[in-house]
């Protein structure tokens, strides 16, 4: 059967087996759909596969143990070496219990995922949040359109692939009269910025300074 | 701020000399009933005297902005009263990260304010991109959209330093705005 075991974070002593108690009991209420239910880190994750996430949340929602009623958010995770590259996570709350959980879905490019905006309204904009920045279909979605990028925007910027910096830049073009999007371009080395020191960067600058060299003859 | 010679650039202090000057114009007024200016001079201080910012507060600098207007450093004593809308100003602060989605509305609200108009690039963001320059959502200064006079730099700039751009750009103002405008 599934295995409850906490690893790595240890909890409080009380919280500990409520949260152990908790998943016990999510595994029983969701019964066949479970793929695996543990306490991870100190917290309650759920997996589940995609098909069957709206019936998984309307069962955590509708219990009366477990009372899961308010959906605090609904993200994605892209895995890129995985076939089901996408792992949907949905972050959700009991206030009764005064406890978080974690539904969690494998989900492959291009595979829809059915939509719960019917179950939860605050699903609506996280799932256009996640089409646009990771590329996932939501099935029955009422109205699946970009949320945060520019209007023509192509690409997904959140997945591991899309590289930082983009593929169109802007600027005003003066014989067209508008802004117009063109091929990023930057004028400066990619700075690195995770070091100690803010002159580690340019140590290829600060090699080839004459004084640098003067000491260096005479010493 | 270049070279000038500070015997003309600077204001006059409170003093005989201040004294002897505004006596001279006054007699002036009631015995011919008029002054004689350069008109260059005139318009050059009427528009720094009187600079109507139109403010694009986009992010954080904007708090600071609004720092510069509140009470500790007064903005409204030089003049410079905020007017929301573009058709009724002199300069626009670009104050904050410009984005490429805000980019062509940026353009628009300046093309709609009126000639003489000046710009001021305040932080980092809106100098070249700031932070977020390597960013794929974030123009790298907002001098690719609309041609800026000032830039202010800090992250943010401190009110006082907003507060120095804007009189830096009431002297460009004096010293570089003519009647004939092309």
């Amino acid at each position: 059967m599934t295995e409850n075991h906490s690893s790595d974070l240890p909890v409080g002593g009380e919280t500990e087996t409520a949260l152990l108690a908790m998943a016990d009991h999510i595994a029983d209420v969701v019964d066949s759909m479970l793929v695996s239910c543990a306490v991870v880190r100190g917290e309650i994750e759920l997996r589940v596969n995609p098909a069957d996430i709206p019936q998984v949340l309307t069962l955590l929602r509708g219990d009366r143990q477990a009372a899961f009623n308010q959906l605090i958010d609904l993200t994605a995770v892209d895995y890129p070496e995985r076939e089901s590259r996408f792992d949907v996570v949905y972050l959700l709350l009991s206030m009764d219990n005064n406890m978080r959980m974690r539904l969690v879905a494998a989900v492959a490019a291009g595979q829809p995922v059915p939509t719960v905006t019917h179950l939860y309204m605050a699903a609506n904009w996280a799932e256009r949040e996640a089409w646009d920045m990771f590329g996932i279909f939501f099935a029955g979605h009422p109205d699946l359109r970009r949320l945060l990028t520019d209007y023509g925007f192509e690409g997904h910027p959140l997945r591991k692939d899309f590289p930082l910096t983009g593929h169109v830049e802007v600027r005003y073009d003066d014989n067209q009269r508008r802004v117009v999007n063109e091929p990023v371009h930057l004028v400066q080395e990619f700075r690195d910025f995770d070091f100690l020191s803010p002159w580690e960067g340019m140590q290829s600058q600060i090699a080839n300074t004459p004084a640098r060299d003067d000491a260096e003859q005479k010493g | 701020m270049g070279i000038m010679d500070p015997a003309k650039a600077a204001p006059i202090p409170p003093g005989a000399d201040q004294d002897a000057i505004l006596r001279a114009v006054g007699d002036e007024i009631t015995n011919r009933g008029f002054v004689i200016a350069k008109a260059d001079k005139l318009f050059n201080w009427a528009r720094s005297g009187s600079l109507w910012p139109m403010t694009f507060g986009l992010a954080c600098c904007a708090v600071e902005m609004m720092h510069s207007a509140a009470s500790r450093y007064d903005m409204d004593r030089y003049g410079m009263l905020f007017r929301p809308s573009p058709r009724q100003s002199d300069v626009m602060i670009v104050a904050g990260t410009l984005t490429n989605k805000m980019a062509p509305a940026l353009r628009r609200v300046y093309d709609q304010m009126p000639e003489p108009r000046w710009v001021l690039s305040m932080g980092s963001c809106a100098n070249g991109g700031g932070y977020y320059h390597y960013s794929y959502a974030v123009v790298r200064g907002c001098d690719r959209i609309v041609p800026v006079d000032v830039y202010v730099p800090g992250c943010p700039p401190t009110a006082e330093a907003l507060i120095y751009g804007l009189l830096q750009l009431q002297k460009k103002i004096r010293r570089t705005a003519t009647i004939a405008r092309s």
